[in-house]
């Protein structure tokens, strides 16, 4: 009896491992077919190549023009509310631009950060640079202004955090107030701000998936092209995320040795 | 642990374990969820005067016709506003009963969805500019200096896309926007020489915007079909019943000519 059970028992262990190995070898074929079809068939990888590229392009000089124009905002915000006060006693001219300054870089950190970047890009193409065929630079643009407002805003509160006592070390050691910036406050200040200024060009990366609405073939509009032929979603949409994923995480380990290094001078 | 606590835990897994077989089987053949008396219709209301919307509700041929088929059905139509590239998949996973959306049947598309009988005939029209140096379609040519815009997905993309030996101009000089409208915007901005739309919707661009002209050429012709989940036939079935009454009434006709002027 206990034999027999055994015996069927073994059987049942048997077939269903035949029926496990069947359906993996077919779930294989499937997947090697999915896959021919998405990427190989008509040469629908080169899209993805061609996609990969343009958002490491549009990334990284709109990352660029972000770090410029947020160098300059953050600059120009962070005088004023550490001298604004002592100029405005004094009197002069000098108050008056730096007021001025202060608020045209407060009209555009509101718009930029007060509109989607979506609506900025199509604003971009369609209106401010309706004559230009150039799409991949009109991408560029339009993410390199968005990215800056808010990379102003990270490195002002950088140079809020460093020690006011840093400052006036450096200026009463005859230093003026450019060079104590420059020598003194912002390098303090860029180890301050890494984790959060390797977090915005992250989100700027992955910000750049809506370039394919003004035309511009990024990953993602890699993908959606593929998915509008093959039809299936879950190819073309996994690629193009494990793609973007594998990039993010890269840059993660990078960001993360040169924290390492420059923590090294506190030592 | 007791054995509430073990439930709970099994059925988790059991629940991440469904999602990751529906994932691995890519979304597709999952058993239908049909709603019986909902008949769901999956549309891109971006393509007058096949769809488009009148403040918030839809209107055009599709959605009427669309109407008439889920009332010979006795069903209610319910209509979802879809990126054009997303209704084929969606229908074919089951998640839209049918797609309906100007679109036509093509080799590829018929690997994953089953179509109905034709209702309307389509063809491709070339839009560009009244001062345009192409007068015809042998002017328009693959060397990159011309680029043309589409929406993307369409058939016109899709032909346009092609290597030149095939027919089409390359996918480089192809720039495909989200809707036919912003394909056109960007013909009157000059950022693309000219743009392969349907030739209904291709009137109603050309008389909402001044400056631009339909060249007076065929650049393919099509039929429109509704496309169905492979496994629904009987809903198929339906449709094409339904289709061949309509017809037999004159409806159809009826439709096409309130939305198209002669």
């Amino acid at each position: 009896m206990t034999a027999w059970i055994a015996a069927d028992f073994a059987t049942f262990v048997q077939m269903q491992g035949k029926e496990v190995i069947n359906s993996f070898k077919l779930g294989w074929q499937d997947f090697v077919d999915k896959f021919t079809l998405n990427f190989i068939e008509g040469e629908r990888w080169k899209w993805l190549v061609e996609g990969f590229g343009n958002t490491l392009l549009i990334t990284f000089l709109a990352g660029l023009i972000g770090i410029a124009l947020g160098v300059v905002i953050a600059i120009v915000r962070s005088t004023y509310d550490k001298m604004g006060a002592d100029l405005k006693k004094k009197g002069g001219i000098g108050y008056g631009v730096l007021a001025f300054f202060n608020a045209i870089c407060n009209v555009y950190l509101t718009i930029i950060r007060g509109t989607p970047v979506v609506v900025q890009l199509l604003i971009m193409y369609f209106i401010i640079f309706a004559t230009s065929t150039n799409d991949i630079m009109i991408a560029v643009i339009a993410f390199g202004i968005n990215s800056g407002a808010y990379v102003a805003e990270i490195f002002r509160g950088g140079i809020m955090s460093v020690d006011k006592g840093q400052f006036e070390a450096g200026r009463s050691l005859g230093l003026n107030y450019i060079q104590t910036m420059i020598h003194i406050v912002i390098p303090q200040m860029f180890k301050i701000v890494l984790p959060t200024l390797c977090n915005e060009f992250i989100v700027l990366l992955k910000e750049t998936s809506v370039a394919g609405y003004v035309g511009t073939v990024d990953l993602t509009k890699a993908g959606d092209l593929i998915r509008g032929r093959t039809f299936s979603a879950f190819m073309p949409l996994i690629a193009v995320a494990i793609i973007y994923l594998i990039v993010v995480m890269i840059f993660t380990a990078l960001v993360r040795k040169l924290e390492r290094r420059l923590r090294n001078s506190d030592h | 642990m007791n054995k509430k606590t073990i439930v709970k835990i099994l059925s988790v897994v059991l629940v991440l374990a469904l999602g990751l077989t529906a994932l691995w089987a890519c979304g597709e053949k999952e058993p239908e969820v049909e709603q019986k008396d909902q008949l769901i219709m999956a549309t891109n209301a971006a393509f007058p005067p096949y769809e488009f919307k009148e403040g918030d509700a839809f209107a055009g041929i599709d959605v009427e016709i669309a109407g008439l088929i889920a009332e010979k059905l006795g069903k209610e139509l319910v209509i979802k506003d879809v990126e054009f590239g997303s209704i084929v998949g969606g229908v074919e996973s089951g998640k839209f009963d049918m797609g309906m959306a100007g679109m036509t049947v093509t080799d590829e598309r018929l690997e994953s969805v089953n179509f109905s009988t034709t209702y309307a005939t389509g063809i491709q029209v070339v839009i560009v500019a009244e001062d345009s140096p192409i007068a015809s379609l042998d002017d328009m040519v693959a060397d990159g200096t011309m680029k043309y815009g589409v929406q993307q997905d369409t058939t016109g993309d899709i032909y346009a896309s092609d290597t030149p030996d095939k027919g089409g101009y390359g996918s480089e000089n192809v720039i495909r926007y989200k809707t036919g409208a912003e394909a056109v915007q960007a013909l009157k901005a000059g950022k693309v020489n000219a743009v392969i739309i349907d030739n209904e919707p291709a009137k109603s661009f050309v008389a909402a915007n001044e400056g631009l002209k339909i060249l007076d050429a065929e650049w393919a012709v099509e039929d429109y079909a509704i496309c169905v989940a492979k496994e629904n036939t009987e809903l198929l079935e339906g449709i094409n019943g339904a289709l061949a009454e309509l017809e037999a009434e004159g409806k159809i006709d009826e439709i096409i000519n309130k939305y198209i002027k002669g």
